[in-house]
């Protein structure tokens, strides 16, 4: 039974695609919610509109997607966080945002809003910012305990962040993740935007993820104009993606074991990641792949030598890799560090919907290329890794696994390579119509959902990023865990600031 | 491990035999740099990064400078991971409003002489991300910029190229 036949709903949106989106009265929200709460449908999404809220839900079968859309009263909707919390942080972020209250919430502090803009409420009334009130960390009591403040600013490359960590001796007891330092308002900037301009815009939302973000908005924005991509288009972009989830994979996986000060791993598999992308831009003439999707297919076939250096990637990943990850393998050091450190417990991974390694390494067998699944990966083969353990090991062999099933679908998808055009001419309606579409980045599914404002601009637009269930379990996962095994942690995640600060 | 260990000692360095294109520039880099880097700064020039709100692409190709192939440690560049160790701040990003005060913290506590290079299309001006309520629209809105590398992001390469006219800059105005 599709999940929408279990909500009592009034209209259905006539041009919402692929999937239904239905407006609920109080009834409808509530049984959303006792879904949600009995673990009978997952949350792929909560974002807020002018006056509504809609919240996106994943049933038990292959293709059961709809959206619920709740109009506010007063502004005022029943919070879903309250009996489903993962609901918490996007309740926050749309109050931040909308100035849509959630009635009920158990967090009712400010999540993106740190207090530094000259508005408030900067997608709805825009009103200007009243003076902050301070920010209350969660409280911890106990004899012996101290925190460590990390961030915004950490020691590394990497994104900023605040990580409050309260410890007894070298004990983790609480972490409390603070974010929105990197709240660039791309959701606002969205609006009015012409829709060649506004996939430029998605393709920057986490750049890590770049070939990803842009393919998932292109997906929404064609389902919304009811066109589709030719062919050879819709391969390359597959051909695009994997190279992006192979590199990013490689990265990650000697950044772990250099957390672990085990740094010929990293040495090693940075140099795949540096091959990989100098195959991508051989292919398509940029390294990230920023922008090489847009609506109606690809920027640029791939180049007359990109197929070459593809298959010289993928022999030089063949030889290398395997023995890497046996070095992976036999290092007894690096194990001890790994196994079963950071444990995220499959029922946390299951509530949450926790996407990508996160979710696959803790059970939670959900990969958006099955489930819904989209062109062309329905014609190729690949398996889905899935283990229990849970652990930093966990998420390690399910990258190693994966970059495994991504050489095989690259060489499926250069021996498959249809000919023909690469785009589609884009007619924009002059109907108000809206998309919808998920794509699997390399650390999770990413949920774009986009609405036309009839004149072919982009009315609305949210972009959903995996890290959104992902970052709330590394909370629980450090937990007991000693504090130099944080960024251990931390890196066996990978969540994205940016993505989820959007 | 012994095998690979062994590998890399009989193979020689990469650095040495990068694939085409980007040998020629990369050689024609590795020089200059080395040349300037001595000149002003002895081996050493210590670099912290600050992600001022970028999307993260730029932090991917800066991390790259550290890879086999550009080896950026072998130019006596190096990153730390304190402002108080640094002679330069790498800033990237539009500068959200919610990070600009952790960035003048960390500008203030880098001792002088420092130089700031802003890094990316949208530390120049805010690029894709200008206008918004949330950002400042550039680096060099909150602090003083010596230098700007553009790209989004720019590549390894093009960072190297950057640096090498920092430190060209930094002798002229010494």
């Amino acid at each position: 039974m599709a999940v929408l036949d279990n909500i009592p709903h009034e209209n259905e949106i006539n041009r919402h695609s692929p999937w239904p989106r239905a407006v609920v009265a109080d009834a409808g929200w509530k049984n959303a919610i006792d879904l949600l709460e009995h673990g009978r449908c997952t949350l792929l999404g909560l974002w807020g509109d002018v006056s509504d809220v809609h919240m996106a839900l994943l049933g038990d079968e292959v293709d059961d997607i709809a959206v619920v859309t709740y109009a506010c009263k007063d502004n005022k909707y029943p919070s879903v966080g309250v009996s489903h919390p993962p609901a918490i942080r996007l309740e926050r972020a749309i109050r931040d945002l909308f100035g849509a209250e959630a009635v009920g919430t158990p967090d009712a502090r400010t999540w993106l809003d740190l207090g530094f803009w000259d508005v408030s409420e900067p997608l709805n009334q825009q009103k200007p910012a009243s003076k902050p009130s301070p920010y209350i960390f969660l409280p911890v009591e106990g004899e012996g305990l101290h925190q460590i403040p990390v961030g915004p600013v950490h020691a590394g490359i990497i994104e900023p962040g605040h990580f409050r960590f309260t410890a007894n001796g070298e004990r983790v007891v609480r972490l409390e993740q603070r974010l929105g330092y990197v709240h660039k308002g791309v959701e606002k900037l969205m609006s009015g935007l012409p829709l060649e301009r506004a996939a430029k815009l998605a393709g920057r939302t986490s750049g890590d993820s770049t070939v990803a973000y842009s393919y998932a908005f292109a997906r929404a924005s064609e389902a919304a104009l009811n066109l589709e991509a030719p062919p050879r288009a819709v391969y390359l972009r597959a051909l695009m993606a994997e190279l992006e989830r192979i590199a990013n994979h490689f990265g990650d996986i000697g950044a772990i074991c250099n957390d672990a000060s085990f740094a010929l791993m990293h040495a090693q598999t940075g140099i795949l990641r540096e091959r990989t992308l100098r195959a991508a831009d051989a292919c398509f003439g940029h390294r990230l792949m920023i922008d090489a999707i847009i609506p109606g297919g690809v920027a640029r076939d791939i180049a007359p030598n990109g197929i070459s250096a593809v298959r010289a990637l993928l022999a030089e990943a063949r030889k290398v890799f395997p023995r890497l990850v046996e070095l992976y393998d036999n290092t007894a050091s690096l194990q001890d560090r790994t196994v079963t450190t950071g444990i995220v417990r499959g029922e946390h991974a299951r509530r949450f919907g926790a996407g990508g390694y996160v979710g696959r390494a803790s059970g939670r067998n959900f990969d958006a290329r099955r489930r819904p699944g989209y062109a062309p990966y329905g014609d190729l083969e690949f398996e889905v890794p899935v283990l229990d353990a849970g652990d930093v090991n966990a998420r390690v062999w399910i990258r190693i696994r994966e970059v495994e099933q991504s050489l095989s679908l690259i060489e499926q998808i250069l021996d498959r390579l249809p000919d023909g055009k690469t785009t589609v001419p884009l007619k924009l309606s002059g109907e108000i119509c809206e998309g919808m579409a998920l794509a699997e980045a390399f650390r999770g599914d990413v949920l774009v959902w986009l609405r036309f404002d009839g004149e072919g601009r982009i009315a609305r637009c949210h972009l959903r990023d995996a890290s959104w269930f992902q970052w709330p379990l590394l909370e629980v996962a450090i937990e007991d865990n000693i504090v130099a095994d944080f960024p251990l942690c931390n890196k066996s995640f990978n969540c994205s600031y940016s993505g989820h600060d959007l | 491990m012994r095998r690979t260990l062994f590998e890399s000692l009989t193979h020689g360095p990469l650095t040495e035999a990068p694939p085409a294109p980007d040998k020629v520039a990369l050689d024609e880099l590795a020089r200059s740099v080395e040349h300037a880097a001595r000149a002003k700064l002895g081996r050493s020039l210590s670099i912290r990064e600050v992600d001022a709100g970028s999307c993260n692409g730029c932090e991917l190709e800066i991390h790259a400078l550290n890879n086999a192939f550009y080896d950026i440690e072998r130019f006596g560049l190096r990153f730390v991971a304190s402002p108080r160790h640094a002679d330069v701040l790498l800033v990237t990003g539009p500068v959200t409003k919610n990070m600009r005060e952790a960035l003048l913290r960390t500008y203030n506590a880098t001792p002088d002489p420092k130089w700031v290079v802003a890094i990316g299309a949208c530390a120049v001006d805010g690029g894709i991300f200008a206008g918004s309520y949330a950002v400042e629209g550039g680096v060099k809105n909150v602090i003083p910029v010596d230098l700007h590398i553009r790209g989004c992001p720019p590549s390894p390469t093009e960072l190297l190229k950057g640096l090498l006219a920092l430190l060209e800059n930094a002798n002229r105005a010494a």
